[in-house]
């Protein structure tokens, strides 16, 4: 399979992640969309770590991992304060900037 | 191994097994991914993630990355995943979406907007003259994981060091963002016992379910004097009745009423056996 049929799938499934962040309203699946953006990146990286027959790919891939994982933690925890707050994960309660 | 590699080309894998297998994970993971965006509840959503996460590291494994293939499934999978899990089991899983939508037109141009995005990178890329891959060198077979930690110490070393920063970083962030300040002091064994006889109910919480018809947890428990008490049934139950649209109350009138007919023909097959009995009496 030719490395640009990955990058095909990467780019809808990057796409589908970004629908599901405009469209869903509970900030974990929110959450849960951006992390398939991601994955997306990380397969498109590793297509081209394989087009280009290095390994740099490879470890910027790795890297997204690592700032993925660190991201998820500091945005659940937000995410729960913010549900302690206002007894609700939905990201049209949280408008007080708005007023 | 080498000769294996060789042989696949690509991967090291038959030629015409990948192209079946990057179809089915293809479809799988998109499949997964319109199913995350399109499932009401968020649990299903994280479900359908897991398979998306796990199709694309099947896929790494394909594209010559074992060591990130483990990787995700062990970091994505395993942890990010199951953090998702906790948190979502911590501030309740009856936590729907608003069904007041503030947007009008919103999965309209939101839809437009995905749509129009990935025509455009696929007409882009589609554009670049992407070649098939060469062929792979040992860095991409068994050295696969002592070319990355290679590239790791001596290229990217830096990076790698400032990574360590950010996972504590984010480690302190969340201990503070998810700590809670106590502000009432810590209730004692004493304070517990004191506060239940005060309230009046000594005995323990009812459990839920002790009718004749119904035994489920949404059924609420029937005090001595034949009322029913809602103290029997958890919170998140209810929550959960009320976003399904079910009303156990319903059915504990059903089963009153079924209980009266039961009781009624009862009586009426008794009153009968009398009659039968006393027309054998009589002759």
């Amino acid at each position: 399979m030719s490395p640009a049929s990955y990058i095909f799938l990467a780019v809808v499934l990057f796409a589908i992640g970004g629908i599901g962040v405009l469209v869903r309203r509970n900030a974990i699946v929110i959450f849960m969309c951006i992390e398939l953006m991601l994955n997306a990146c990380n397969l498109a990286f590793v297509a081209f770590a394989r087009m280009h027959g290095n390994l740099d790919g490879q470890v910027v891939a790795f890297f997204v991992m690592v700032v993925a994982a660190a991201e998820v933690v500091v945005g659940l925890a937000i995410l729960m304060a913010i549900y302690r707050a206002r007894r609700s994960t939905s990201v049209d309660d949280a408008n007080l900037l708005k007023y | 191994m080498t000769h294996l590699i060789a042989a696949g080309g690509g991967t090291n894998l038959d030629a015409d097994y990948t192209v079946a297998l990057f179809w089915i994970l293809a479809v799988l993971a998109v499949g997964g991914g319109v199913t995350m965006v399109l499932v009401r509840q968020a649990v299903h959503s994280a479900l359908m993630l897991a398979v998306v996460m796990l199709s694309l590291a099947a896929m790494y494994a394909m594209n010559n990355a074992p060591f990130l293939a483990f990787v995700q499934i062990i970091v994505y999978t395993g942890a990010v995943l199951m953090l998702f899990l906790f948190v979502m089991m911590m501030i309740g899983v009856s936590s729907a979406d608003a069904l007041v939508s503030t947007l009008r037109g919103q999965w309209f141009w939101a839809a437009i907007g995905g749509v129009a995005f990935a025509v455009l990178m696929i007409v882009g890329i589609g554009h670049a003259a992407i070649g098939s891959a060469p062929k792979p060198s040992a860095d991409f077979g068994n050295d696969n994981l002592t070319g990355l930690a290679t590239l790791i110490f001596t290229t990217y070393v830096f990076p790698f060091e400032i990574t360590s920063a950010l996972l504590i970083t984010a480690a302190l962030g969340a201990m503070v963002l998810a700590h809670r300040e106590r502000t009432s002091p810590r209730l004692t064994q004493r304070d517990i016992a004191r506060r239940r006889v005060s309230s009046g109910h000594v005995m323990p919480e009812p459990p839920p379910g002790v009718y004749a018809l119904h035994d489920a947890v949404d059924m609420p428990a029937r005090l001595p004097d034949g009322t029913t008490t809602d103290r029997s049934v958890s919170k998140a139950v209810t929550q959960r009745d009320l976003a399904l649209g079910r009303d156990p109350q319903e059915s504990v009138a059903a089963d009153l009423e079924a209980e009266a007919k039961i009781e009624a023909e009862t009586e009426f097959e008794r009153e009968i056996e009398a009659g039968a009995s006393g027309g054998d009496n009589t002759q």
